[in-house]
Protein backbone atom coordinates (compact mmCIF):
# COMPACT_ATOMS: atom_id res chain seq x y z
CA UNK A 1 0.00 0.00 0.00
CA UNK A 2 1.39 3.42 -0.94
CA UNK A 3 0.55 6.75 0.59
CA UNK A 4 1.54 10.38 0.37
CA UNK A 5 2.87 12.15 3.45
CA UNK A 6 2.51 15.92 3.18
CA UNK A 7 4.24 18.33 5.51
CA UNK A 8 3.26 21.99 5.39
CA UNK A 9 4.30 24.82 7.70
CA UNK A 10 7.03 27.23 8.73
CA UNK A 11 10.56 26.19 7.75
CA UNK A 12 13.00 25.21 10.50
CA UNK A 13 15.99 22.95 11.09
CA UNK A 14 15.37 19.20 11.24
CA UNK A 15 11.94 18.75 9.66
CA UNK A 16 13.03 16.17 7.09
CA UNK A 17 15.16 14.34 9.66
CA UNK A 18 12.32 14.14 12.18
CA UNK A 19 9.75 12.88 9.66
CA UNK A 20 12.17 10.38 8.10
CA UNK A 21 13.18 9.09 11.53
CA UNK A 22 9.59 8.40 12.46
CA UNK A 23 8.89 6.71 9.12
CA UNK A 24 12.03 4.57 9.37
CA UNK A 25 11.27 3.59 12.94
CA UNK A 26 7.85 2.30 11.86
CA UNK A 27 9.27 0.54 8.76
CA UNK A 28 7.66 2.84 6.18
CA UNK A 29 9.83 2.96 3.06
CA UNK A 30 10.30 6.37 1.40
CA UNK A 31 10.00 5.97 -2.40
CA UNK A 32 10.12 9.58 -3.48
CA UNK A 33 10.55 12.94 -1.85
CA UNK A 34 10.13 16.53 -3.04
CA UNK A 35 10.54 19.66 -1.03
CA UNK A 36 10.09 23.32 -1.77
CA UNK A 37 9.27 26.67 -0.20
CA UNK A 38 5.83 27.71 -1.45
CA UNK A 39 4.49 31.16 -0.50
CA UNK A 40 6.94 31.20 2.45
CA UNK A 41 5.63 27.81 3.57
CA UNK A 42 7.83 24.79 3.84
CA UNK A 43 6.14 22.11 1.73
CA UNK A 44 7.35 18.53 1.57
CA UNK A 45 5.65 15.66 -0.19
CA UNK A 46 6.83 12.09 0.28
CA UNK A 47 5.58 8.97 -1.43
CA UNK A 48 5.92 6.09 1.03
CA UNK A 49 5.34 2.37 0.88
CA UNK A 50 3.59 1.29 4.06
CA UNK A 51 3.04 -2.38 3.18
CA UNK A 52 5.60 -3.48 5.78
CA UNK A 53 4.69 -0.79 8.29
CA UNK A 54 4.87 -2.01 11.91
CA UNK A 55 1.84 0.01 13.04
CA UNK A 56 -1.71 0.41 11.66
CA UNK A 57 -2.59 3.20 9.25
CA UNK A 58 -4.55 5.00 11.96
CA UNK A 59 -1.64 4.81 14.37
CA UNK A 60 0.82 6.07 11.73
CA UNK A 61 -1.54 8.93 10.95
CA UNK A 62 -1.83 9.81 14.64
CA UNK A 63 1.95 9.69 15.20
CA UNK A 64 2.63 11.93 12.20
CA UNK A 65 -0.05 14.36 13.28
CA UNK A 66 1.43 14.50 16.81
CA UNK A 67 4.92 15.07 15.42
CA UNK A 68 3.44 17.87 13.31
CA UNK A 69 1.82 19.53 16.31
CA UNK A 70 5.07 19.40 18.28
CA UNK A 71 6.93 21.16 15.42
CA UNK A 72 4.09 23.56 14.53
CA UNK A 73 3.56 21.85 11.19
CA UNK A 74 0.64 20.19 9.50
CA UNK A 75 1.58 16.59 8.69
CA UNK A 76 -0.84 14.16 7.16
CA UNK A 77 -0.79 10.81 5.44
CA UNK A 78 -3.32 9.83 2.78
CA UNK A 79 -3.51 6.76 0.59
CA UNK A 80 -2.32 7.34 -2.96
CA UNK A 81 -5.65 6.32 -4.50
CA UNK A 82 -7.51 9.51 -3.58
CA UNK A 83 -5.09 11.62 -5.64
CA UNK A 84 -5.17 9.22 -8.57
CA UNK A 85 -8.97 9.17 -8.49
CA UNK A 86 -9.21 12.92 -8.50
CA UNK A 87 -6.53 13.78 -11.04
CA UNK A 88 -6.17 10.80 -13.41
CA UNK A 89 -8.69 9.15 -15.70
CA UNK B 1 2.98 10.19 -11.19
CA UNK B 2 0.86 12.68 -9.32
CA UNK B 3 2.59 16.03 -9.08
CA UNK B 4 2.96 18.42 -6.18
CA UNK B 5 0.37 20.86 -7.48
CA UNK B 6 -2.29 18.14 -7.71
CA UNK B 7 -1.59 16.91 -4.19
CA UNK B 8 -1.76 20.38 -2.71
CA UNK B 9 -4.93 21.12 -4.70
CA UNK B 10 -6.63 18.08 -3.20
CA UNK B 11 -5.57 19.05 0.32
CA UNK B 12 -6.80 22.61 -0.20
CA UNK B 13 -10.18 21.33 -1.43
CA UNK B 14 -10.58 19.27 1.73
CA UNK B 15 -9.10 21.76 4.21
CA UNK B 16 -10.38 25.08 2.95
CA UNK B 17 -13.19 24.39 0.50
CA UNK B 18 -15.20 21.91 2.59
CA UNK B 19 -14.87 18.99 0.16
CA UNK B 20 -16.38 15.98 1.83
CA UNK B 21 -18.34 12.85 1.19
CA UNK B 22 -21.69 13.85 2.61
CA UNK B 23 -22.93 10.37 3.35
CA UNK B 24 -22.42 6.66 3.05
CA UNK B 25 -25.89 5.18 3.22
CA UNK B 26 -26.53 1.48 3.54
CA UNK B 27 -29.80 0.41 1.95
CA UNK B 28 -31.32 -2.61 3.67
CA UNK B 29 -34.30 -4.62 2.49
CA UNK B 30 -36.68 -5.48 5.32
CA UNK B 31 -38.99 -7.55 3.12
CA UNK B 32 -38.17 -10.67 5.13
CA UNK B 33 -39.20 -8.95 8.39
CA UNK B 34 -42.96 -9.10 7.88
CA UNK B 35 -44.90 -11.00 10.54
CA UNK B 36 -48.49 -11.22 11.71
CA UNK B 37 -47.29 -10.34 15.21
CA UNK B 38 -46.04 -6.74 15.36
CA UNK B 39 -43.58 -7.40 18.19
CA UNK B 40 -41.94 -10.26 16.28
CA UNK B 41 -41.71 -8.06 13.20
CA UNK B 42 -40.08 -5.23 15.20
CA UNK B 43 -37.54 -7.68 16.66
CA UNK B 44 -36.72 -8.96 13.19
CA UNK B 45 -36.26 -5.38 11.94
CA UNK B 46 -33.97 -4.50 14.85
CA UNK B 47 -31.90 -7.67 14.47
CA UNK B 48 -31.49 -7.35 10.73
CA UNK B 49 -30.38 -3.71 10.83
CA UNK B 50 -27.88 -4.44 13.62
CA UNK B 51 -26.54 -7.49 11.79
CA UNK B 52 -26.01 -5.83 8.39
CA UNK B 53 -24.98 -2.34 9.52
CA UNK B 54 -22.91 -3.31 12.56
CA UNK B 55 -19.62 -2.34 10.88
CA UNK B 56 -20.89 0.57 8.78
CA UNK B 57 -19.77 3.41 11.03
CA UNK B 58 -16.37 1.87 11.85
CA UNK B 59 -15.71 1.19 8.16
CA UNK B 60 -16.69 4.74 7.23
CA UNK B 61 -14.31 6.13 9.82
CA UNK B 62 -11.47 3.93 8.61
CA UNK B 63 -11.93 4.99 4.98
CA UNK B 64 -12.12 8.62 6.08
CA UNK B 65 -8.83 8.30 7.97
CA UNK B 66 -6.94 6.46 5.23
CA UNK B 67 -7.92 8.75 2.39
CA UNK B 68 -7.95 11.90 4.46
CA UNK B 69 -11.46 12.85 3.32
CA UNK B 70 -14.22 13.64 5.82
CA UNK B 71 -17.26 11.36 5.58
CA UNK B 72 -19.82 13.49 7.35
CA UNK B 73 -22.72 11.07 7.80
CA UNK B 74 -23.30 7.35 7.94
CA UNK B 75 -26.92 6.45 7.40
CA UNK B 76 -29.31 3.61 6.77
CA UNK B 77 -32.31 3.43 4.48
CA UNK B 78 -34.86 0.64 4.69
CA UNK B 79 -37.83 -0.72 2.75
CA UNK B 80 -40.87 1.56 3.16
CA UNK B 81 -42.23 0.46 6.53
CA UNK B 82 -45.87 0.52 5.40
CA UNK B 83 -45.10 -2.56 3.28
CA UNK B 84 -43.52 -4.41 6.20
CA UNK B 85 -45.84 -3.39 9.01
CA UNK B 86 -49.10 -4.03 7.21
CA UNK B 87 -48.70 -7.81 7.56
CA UNK B 88 -49.34 -7.27 11.27
CA UNK B 89 -52.59 -6.23 12.88
CA UNK B 90 -50.97 -3.28 14.69
CA UNK B 91 -53.10 -0.12 14.62
CA UNK B 92 -50.18 2.24 15.24
CA UNK B 93 -46.80 1.88 13.54
CA UNK B 94 -44.94 3.83 16.20
CA UNK B 95 -43.35 0.61 17.61
CA UNK B 96 -41.83 -0.08 14.18
CA UNK B 97 -40.25 3.38 14.15
CA UNK B 98 -38.96 2.83 17.68
CA UNK B 99 -37.32 -0.43 16.55
CA UNK B 100 -35.65 1.50 13.71
CA UNK B 101 -34.56 4.25 16.11
CA UNK B 102 -33.11 1.78 18.59
CA UNK B 103 -31.23 -0.17 15.88
CA UNK B 104 -29.85 3.01 14.33
CA UNK B 105 -28.55 4.18 17.70
CA UNK B 106 -27.11 0.74 18.43
CA UNK B 107 -25.02 0.76 15.23
CA UNK B 108 -24.20 4.46 15.67
CA UNK B 109 -25.54 5.94 12.42
CA UNK B 110 -26.71 9.54 12.17
CA UNK B 111 -30.11 8.89 10.60
CA UNK B 112 -32.32 6.08 9.39
CA UNK B 113 -34.83 6.67 6.61
CA UNK B 114 -37.74 4.59 5.41
CA UNK B 115 -40.67 5.28 7.69
CA UNK B 116 -42.34 5.74 4.36
CA UNK B 117 -45.33 4.99 2.19
CA UNK B 118 -45.82 5.17 -1.57
CA UNK B 119 -49.39 6.30 -2.14
CA UNK B 120 -49.26 8.03 -5.53
CA UNK B 121 -52.28 6.09 -6.76
CA UNK B 122 -54.02 5.28 -3.50
CA UNK B 123 -53.78 3.97 0.03
CA UNK B 124 -53.49 0.44 1.31
CA UNK B 125 -54.60 -0.22 4.89
CA UNK B 126 -50.96 -0.12 5.98
CA UNK B 127 -50.24 3.15 4.15
CA UNK B 128 -53.04 4.85 6.02
CA UNK B 129 -51.88 3.57 9.40
CA UNK B 130 -48.32 4.63 8.64
CA UNK B 131 -49.31 8.15 7.63
CA UNK B 132 -51.45 8.55 10.73
CA UNK B 133 -48.48 7.44 12.86
CA UNK B 134 -46.04 10.00 11.39
CA UNK B 135 -46.58 12.90 13.85
CA UNK B 136 -46.13 10.69 16.91
CA UNK B 137 -43.15 8.92 15.32
CA UNK B 138 -41.35 12.17 14.62
CA UNK B 139 -42.14 13.39 18.12
CA UNK B 140 -41.04 10.22 19.92
CA UNK B 141 -37.95 9.11 17.98
CA UNK B 142 -34.65 10.91 17.40
CA UNK B 143 -33.08 9.68 14.17
CA UNK B 144 -35.99 8.23 12.18
CA UNK B 145 -36.87 10.04 8.95
CA UNK B 146 -40.15 9.74 7.12
CA UNK B 147 -41.27 10.26 3.54
CA UNK B 148 -44.46 9.86 1.54
CA UNK B 149 -44.70 9.72 -2.25
CA UNK B 150 -47.93 11.39 -3.36
CA UNK B 151 -47.50 11.53 -7.12
CA UNK B 152 -45.69 10.18 -10.16
CA UNK B 153 -45.55 11.12 -13.81
CA UNK B 154 -47.20 7.82 -14.72
CA UNK B 155 -49.93 7.79 -12.07
CA UNK B 156 -50.73 11.45 -11.53
CA UNK B 157 -51.17 13.02 -8.09
CA UNK B 158 -53.15 11.51 -5.24
CA UNK B 159 -54.90 14.63 -3.98
CA UNK B 160 -56.39 12.80 -0.98
CA UNK B 161 -52.82 12.16 0.14
CA UNK B 162 -51.86 15.77 -0.59
CA UNK B 163 -54.76 16.93 1.62
CA UNK B 164 -53.82 14.49 4.37
CA UNK B 165 -50.13 15.43 4.32
CA UNK B 166 -51.00 19.09 4.93
CA UNK B 167 -52.74 17.97 8.11
CA UNK B 168 -49.90 15.59 9.06
CA UNK B 169 -47.31 18.36 8.67
CA UNK B 170 -49.38 20.64 10.89
CA UNK B 171 -49.87 17.96 13.54
CA UNK B 172 -46.15 17.13 13.45
CA UNK B 173 -45.27 20.81 13.84
CA UNK B 174 -47.62 21.17 16.81
CA UNK B 175 -46.22 18.06 18.53
CA UNK B 176 -42.56 18.92 17.91
CA UNK B 177 -42.57 22.71 17.84
CA UNK B 178 -41.76 22.52 14.14
CA UNK B 179 -38.57 20.51 14.43
CA UNK B 180 -40.09 17.15 13.47
CA UNK B 181 -41.03 18.55 10.05
CA UNK B 182 -37.34 18.68 9.15
CA UNK B 183 -37.45 14.87 9.11
CA UNK B 184 -40.50 14.57 6.83
CA UNK B 185 -40.44 14.77 3.03
CA UNK B 186 -43.39 14.69 0.63
CA UNK B 187 -42.28 13.46 -2.80
CA UNK B 188 -43.46 13.32 -6.36
CA UNK B 189 -41.50 10.75 -8.42
CA UNK B 190 -39.54 9.56 -5.39
CA UNK B 191 -36.34 7.70 -6.28
CA UNK B 192 -35.62 4.37 -4.66
CA UNK B 193 -31.87 4.51 -4.17
CA UNK B 194 -30.81 7.96 -3.02
CA UNK B 195 -28.67 8.30 0.09
CA UNK B 196 -29.81 11.71 1.36
CA UNK B 197 -32.05 12.43 4.31
CA UNK B 198 -34.76 12.96 5.17
CA UNK B 199 -36.12 11.28 2.04
CA UNK B 200 -34.03 8.12 1.71
CA UNK B 201 -35.75 4.74 1.58
CA UNK B 202 -34.73 1.40 0.10
CA UNK B 203 -37.01 0.74 -2.86
CA UNK B 204 -38.60 -2.62 -3.57
CA UNK B 205 -36.56 -3.06 -6.75
CA UNK B 206 -33.29 -2.70 -4.87
CA UNK B 207 -31.10 -5.64 -3.76
CA UNK B 208 -30.97 -7.18 -0.29
CA UNK B 209 -28.37 -4.68 0.84
CA UNK B 210 -26.28 -2.02 -0.94
CA UNK B 211 -24.05 0.98 -0.43
CA UNK B 212 -25.04 4.36 -1.86
CA UNK B 213 -22.83 7.41 -1.55
CA UNK B 214 -23.70 11.10 -1.71
CA UNK B 215 -20.94 13.56 -2.57
CA UNK B 216 -20.88 17.24 -1.82
CA UNK B 217 -18.63 20.16 -2.65
CA UNK B 218 -20.31 23.53 -3.34
CA UNK B 219 -17.23 25.23 -1.85
CA UNK B 220 -14.95 23.57 -4.40
CA UNK B 221 -17.12 24.69 -7.32
CA UNK B 222 -17.26 28.20 -5.88
CA UNK B 223 -13.46 28.42 -5.64
CA UNK B 224 -13.00 27.02 -9.15
CA UNK B 225 -15.34 29.67 -10.58
CA UNK B 226 -13.19 32.46 -9.14
CA UNK B 227 -10.72 31.65 -11.92
CA UNK B 228 -13.18 32.43 -14.71
CA UNK B 229 -14.43 35.87 -13.78
CA UNK B 230 -15.89 37.72 -16.79
CA UNK B 231 -15.63 34.65 -19.05
CA UNK B 232 -18.61 33.49 -21.16
CA UNK B 233 -21.06 31.09 -19.54
CA UNK B 234 -19.89 28.11 -21.58
CA UNK B 235 -16.49 28.51 -19.91
CA UNK B 236 -18.27 28.59 -16.55
CA UNK B 237 -20.17 25.41 -17.43
CA UNK B 238 -16.96 23.68 -18.51
CA UNK B 239 -15.23 24.66 -15.25
CA UNK B 240 -18.14 23.28 -13.21
CA UNK B 241 -18.02 20.03 -15.20
CA UNK B 242 -14.31 19.53 -14.54
CA UNK B 243 -14.76 20.25 -10.85
CA UNK B 244 -17.78 17.97 -10.53
CA UNK B 245 -15.75 15.22 -12.16
CA UNK B 246 -13.08 15.44 -9.45
CA UNK B 247 -15.60 15.60 -6.62
CA UNK B 248 -17.49 12.59 -7.95
CA UNK B 249 -14.35 10.52 -8.43
CA UNK B 250 -13.75 10.80 -4.70
CA UNK B 251 -17.32 9.61 -4.08
CA UNK B 252 -16.81 6.68 -6.44
CA UNK B 253 -13.57 5.72 -4.68
CA UNK B 254 -15.21 5.86 -1.25
CA UNK B 255 -18.23 3.90 -2.48
CA UNK B 256 -16.08 1.14 -3.95
CA UNK B 257 -13.94 0.90 -0.82
CA UNK B 258 -16.96 0.79 1.47
CA UNK B 259 -18.64 -1.78 -0.73
CA UNK B 260 -15.64 -4.12 -0.80
CA UNK B 261 -14.83 -3.78 2.91
CA UNK B 262 -18.41 -4.38 3.98
CA UNK B 263 -18.98 -7.13 1.43
CA UNK B 264 -22.09 -5.33 0.19
CA UNK B 265 -22.75 -4.40 -3.48
CA UNK B 266 -22.11 -0.82 -4.59
CA UNK B 267 -25.39 0.84 -5.58
CA UNK B 268 -24.97 4.38 -6.84
CA UNK B 269 -23.14 7.65 -6.40
CA UNK B 270 -25.54 10.56 -6.03
CA UNK B 271 -24.09 13.57 -7.85
CA UNK B 272 -25.48 16.19 -5.58
CA UNK B 273 -24.10 19.56 -4.62
CA UNK B 274 -25.28 19.49 -1.02
CA UNK B 275 -24.61 22.69 0.91
CA UNK B 276 -24.09 23.06 4.66
CA UNK B 277 -24.66 26.15 6.78
CA UNK B 278 -20.84 26.64 6.95
CA UNK B 279 -19.56 29.78 5.26
CA UNK B 280 -18.06 28.83 1.88
CA UNK B 281 -20.17 25.69 1.43
CA UNK B 282 -23.14 27.29 -0.29
CA UNK B 283 -24.95 26.72 -3.58
CA UNK B 284 -26.26 30.30 -3.38
CA UNK B 285 -22.66 31.54 -3.30
CA UNK B 286 -21.96 29.69 -6.56
CA UNK B 287 -24.91 31.43 -8.23
CA UNK B 288 -23.63 34.74 -6.91
CA UNK B 289 -20.14 33.94 -8.17
CA UNK B 290 -21.66 33.40 -11.62
CA UNK B 291 -22.81 37.00 -11.48
CA UNK B 292 -25.98 37.59 -9.47
CA UNK B 293 -25.92 40.13 -6.65
CA UNK B 294 -28.15 37.78 -4.68
CA UNK B 295 -29.76 34.43 -5.20
CA UNK B 296 -33.37 35.22 -6.13
CA UNK B 297 -32.41 37.89 -8.67
CA UNK B 298 -33.75 37.54 -12.23
CA UNK B 299 -31.37 35.06 -13.89
CA UNK B 300 -31.25 32.78 -10.86
CA UNK B 301 -33.22 29.98 -12.51
CA UNK B 302 -31.04 30.09 -15.64
CA UNK B 303 -27.81 30.04 -13.64
CA UNK B 304 -29.09 27.16 -11.53
CA UNK B 305 -30.19 25.20 -14.61
CA UNK B 306 -26.69 25.48 -16.03
CA UNK B 307 -25.05 24.57 -12.71
CA UNK B 308 -27.28 21.53 -12.27
CA UNK B 309 -26.68 20.26 -15.78
CA UNK B 310 -22.91 20.80 -15.64
CA UNK B 311 -22.67 18.93 -12.32
CA UNK B 312 -24.40 15.94 -13.93
CA UNK B 313 -22.29 16.05 -17.09
CA UNK B 314 -19.06 16.14 -15.11
CA UNK B 315 -20.18 13.62 -12.53
CA UNK B 316 -21.67 11.04 -14.80
CA UNK B 317 -18.30 10.24 -16.38
CA UNK B 318 -16.65 9.90 -13.00
CA UNK B 319 -18.79 7.10 -11.67
CA UNK B 320 -19.76 3.68 -12.98
CA UNK B 321 -23.25 3.96 -11.48
CA UNK B 322 -24.95 7.28 -11.06
CA UNK B 323 -28.39 7.53 -9.53
CA UNK B 324 -30.38 8.95 -6.66
CA UNK B 325 -31.40 12.57 -6.83
CA UNK B 326 -28.29 13.84 -8.63
CA UNK B 327 -28.50 17.61 -8.82
CA UNK B 328 -27.88 20.76 -6.84
CA UNK B 329 -29.83 21.01 -3.59
CA UNK B 330 -31.32 24.31 -2.50
CA UNK B 331 -32.36 23.79 1.13
CA UNK B 332 -32.88 27.23 2.59
CA UNK B 333 -31.89 26.56 6.21
CA UNK B 334 -28.82 24.55 5.25
CA UNK B 335 -27.20 27.14 3.00
CA UNK B 336 -25.69 30.36 4.38
CA UNK B 337 -26.29 32.24 1.10
CA UNK B 338 -29.93 31.16 0.91
CA UNK B 339 -30.49 32.12 4.54
CA UNK B 340 -29.06 35.59 3.92
CA UNK B 341 -31.16 36.13 0.78
CA UNK B 342 -34.38 34.91 2.48
CA UNK B 343 -33.71 37.11 5.51
CA UNK B 344 -33.21 40.16 3.31
CA UNK B 345 -36.45 39.45 1.43
CA UNK B 346 -34.55 38.83 -1.81
CA UNK B 347 -35.69 35.23 -2.16
CA UNK B 348 -39.36 34.24 -2.10
CA UNK B 349 -41.05 30.85 -1.94
CA UNK B 350 -42.38 31.50 -5.45
CA UNK B 351 -38.85 32.03 -6.81
CA UNK B 352 -37.68 28.90 -5.00
CA UNK B 353 -40.54 27.05 -6.66
CA UNK B 354 -39.33 28.21 -10.08
CA UNK B 355 -35.80 27.10 -9.19
CA UNK B 356 -37.02 23.61 -8.33
CA UNK B 357 -38.16 23.20 -11.96
CA UNK B 358 -34.52 22.98 -13.02
CA UNK B 359 -32.71 21.36 -10.12
CA UNK B 360 -32.89 18.74 -7.44
CA UNK B 361 -35.04 18.48 -5.39
CA UNK B 362 -37.79 20.79 -4.26
CA UNK B 363 -38.93 23.25 -1.63
CA UNK B 364 -36.50 22.13 1.00
CA UNK B 365 -36.14 23.19 4.64
CA UNK B 366 -38.37 26.20 4.29
CA UNK B 367 -39.85 27.68 7.46
CA UNK B 368 -43.26 29.33 7.19
CA UNK B 369 -45.38 31.18 9.77
CA UNK B 370 -46.76 28.97 12.54
CA UNK B 371 -50.34 29.81 11.65
CA UNK B 372 -50.05 28.56 8.05
CA UNK B 373 -53.13 26.40 7.48
CA UNK B 374 -53.07 22.72 6.52
CA UNK B 375 -54.84 23.63 3.26
CA UNK B 376 -52.14 26.12 2.34
CA UNK B 377 -49.45 23.52 3.09
CA UNK B 378 -51.37 21.07 0.88
CA UNK B 379 -51.57 23.70 -1.86
CA UNK B 380 -47.79 24.15 -1.74
CA UNK B 381 -47.30 20.36 -1.87
CA UNK B 382 -49.70 20.09 -4.84
CA UNK B 383 -47.85 22.81 -6.79
CA UNK B 384 -44.50 21.18 -6.22
CA UNK B 385 -45.83 17.70 -7.05
CA UNK B 386 -47.33 19.10 -10.28
CA UNK B 387 -43.90 20.44 -11.32
CA UNK B 388 -42.41 16.99 -10.76
CA UNK B 389 -45.24 15.16 -12.46
CA UNK B 390 -45.29 17.28 -15.61
CA UNK B 391 -41.52 17.60 -15.96
CA UNK B 392 -40.81 13.94 -15.27
CA UNK B 393 -38.48 14.72 -12.39
CA UNK B 394 -38.33 14.25 -8.66
CA UNK B 395 -39.70 17.08 -6.58
CA UNK B 396 -40.23 17.25 -2.86
CA UNK B 397 -41.50 19.44 -0.07
CA UNK B 398 -39.90 19.68 3.35
CA UNK B 399 -41.64 22.60 4.96
CA UNK B 400 -41.71 23.68 8.59
CA UNK B 401 -44.58 25.62 10.13
CA UNK B 402 -42.68 27.37 12.94
CA UNK B 403 -45.23 27.26 15.74
CA UNK B 404 -45.61 30.60 17.52
CA UNK B 405 -43.41 32.41 15.03
CA UNK B 406 -44.01 34.70 12.11
CA UNK B 407 -42.20 36.51 9.29
CA UNK B 408 -39.09 38.21 10.67
CA UNK B 409 -38.40 35.43 13.19
CA UNK B 410 -36.11 32.46 12.63
CA UNK B 411 -36.09 28.84 13.69
CA UNK B 412 -32.77 27.21 14.62
CA UNK B 413 -32.44 23.46 14.00
CA UNK B 414 -28.76 23.14 14.86
CA UNK B 415 -26.06 21.10 13.09
CA UNK B 416 -26.39 20.35 9.39
CA UNK B 417 -30.06 21.41 9.42
CA UNK B 418 -29.02 25.01 10.08
CA UNK B 419 -31.43 27.82 10.83
CA UNK B 420 -34.28 29.15 8.72
CA UNK B 421 -35.80 32.62 8.55
CA UNK B 422 -39.61 32.43 8.48
CA UNK B 423 -40.67 33.18 4.90
CA UNK B 424 -43.96 34.83 3.96
CA UNK B 425 -46.62 32.64 2.34
CA UNK B 426 -49.34 33.82 -0.06
CA UNK B 427 -52.41 34.04 2.16
CA UNK B 428 -55.10 33.38 -0.48
CA UNK B 429 -56.75 30.10 0.46
CA UNK B 430 -56.78 26.95 -1.73
CA UNK B 431 -59.13 25.28 0.81
CA UNK B 432 -61.97 24.51 -1.59
CA UNK B 433 -59.70 22.87 -4.14
CA UNK B 434 -57.84 20.85 -1.49
CA UNK B 435 -61.14 19.67 0.08
CA UNK B 436 -62.12 18.09 -3.25
CA UNK B 437 -59.50 15.34 -2.92
CA UNK B 438 -59.49 12.69 -5.66
CA UNK B 439 -56.72 12.45 -8.21
CA UNK B 440 -55.04 14.67 -10.74
CA UNK B 441 -54.76 12.36 -13.77
CA UNK B 442 -51.36 11.50 -15.23
CA UNK B 443 -50.24 14.03 -17.84
CA UNK B 444 -49.96 13.49 -21.57
CA UNK B 445 -46.45 12.63 -22.76
CA UNK B 446 -46.73 14.00 -26.24
CA UNK B 447 -47.73 17.44 -27.54
CA UNK B 448 -45.03 18.86 -25.27
CA UNK B 449 -45.14 22.60 -24.87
Amino acid sequence: MRAFVTVIGKDKVGIIAAVCNLLAEKKANVLDISQTILQENFTMIMLVDISACSVSFDEMSRLLSELGSSMELSIRIQREEIFNAMHRI
Amino acid sequence: MINQHEILQTIEMIDQQHLDVRTITMGISLRDCCHSDANTSCTKIYDKICRLAGNLVKTGEQISSEFGIPIVNKRISVTPISMIAESSDAESYVPFAKAMDKAAKEVGVDYIGGFSALVHKGYTVGDRKLINSIPEVLASTDVVCSSVNVGTTRAGINMDAVRDMGLIIRRTAELTNGFGCGKLVIFCNAVEDHPFMAGAFHGVGEPECEINVGVSGPGVVYEALKSCKGQPLDVVAETIKRTAFRITRVGQLVAQEASSRLGVPFGIVDLSLAPTPAIGDSVADILQQIGLTSVGAPGTTAALAMLNDAVKKGGVMASSNVGGLSGAFIPVSEDAGMIAAAKAGKLSIEKLEAMTCVCSVGLDMIAVPGDTSAETLSGIIADEAAIGMVNNKTTAVRIIPAIGKTVGDAIDFGGLFGSAPIMPVNTCSPAEMIARGGRIPAPLHSLKN
